[in-house]
């Protein structure tokens, strides 16, 4: 009985803990920039790069703008 | 179809756009969905501004940047240039990017295909002619 209830604790903590993890990966999406060239190519640039926080105020005073 | 039915096609077929607006290669605003003519010349000059920026990222090849998206948790700044300008748009948090991309080059196709001559038929006694 004893070890029935540990597994069935055990799944639980492994559900909650996947279902946490789940939600932080896809749940809050950092800001980022993804630039697209003509050869096909694509460059990715993540909040914190020299690139993106060069371009990133320059899009969330766009975004600001339009809900003024 | 001219600029205002593009876009005004634009906002009825994508529910994520909140604004967009056409933009000739000098910043001049073609067409927007906004009312405040202030507001449609700071996106067009923001996207110009975003085209340079990451246009100067790749020095090598000599690659140009077609088309972009800046995200953040308040929303999305989507950017693609044609031959003639381009077109801005902003949505919310969390967009289908490659759909929203469809939509704009969509109503970029629909906006130039006003700017261009319809091709003249051709008259049957010319074609009897050639054939001829």
């Amino acid at each position: 009985m004893r070890r029935k209830w540990l597994a069935l604790l055990g799944f639980a903590t492994g559900a909650f803990a996947g279902a946490f993890l789940y939600r932080r990966s896809t749940g809050s999406r950092r800001s980022r920039l993804d630039v697209y060239f003509d050869d096909g190519s694509m460059v990715s640039f993540g909040e914190g790069s020299p690139e993106s926080d060069r371009l990133l105020p320059v899009a969330r005073r766009l975004v600001a703008s339009v809900r003024r | 179809m001219d600029a205002a039915q593009a876009l005004a096609d634009l906002t009825e077929i994508s529910s994520q756009i909140e604004a967009a607006v056409l933009f000739a290669e000098d910043g001049s605003v073609q067409g927007s969905t906004l009312s405040d003519e202030a507001v449609s010349a700071e996106l067009a000059k923001g996207a110009l501004e975003l085209l340079s920026g990451a246009g100067s990222f790749r020095s090598e090849g000599g690659a140009a940047v077609t088309q972009l998206e800046a995200s953040g948790p308040d929303g999305s700044v989507f950017v693609v240039r044609s031959m003639a300008g381009g077109i801005v748009a902003v949505t919310g948090p969390q967009p289908t990017v490659g759909l929203v991309f469809y939509d704009l080059k969509s109503a970029l196709r629909s906006a130039a295909a006003e700017e261009q001559p319809k091709p003249r038929r051709r008259r049957k006694t010319e074609e009897s002619g050639d054939a001829a």
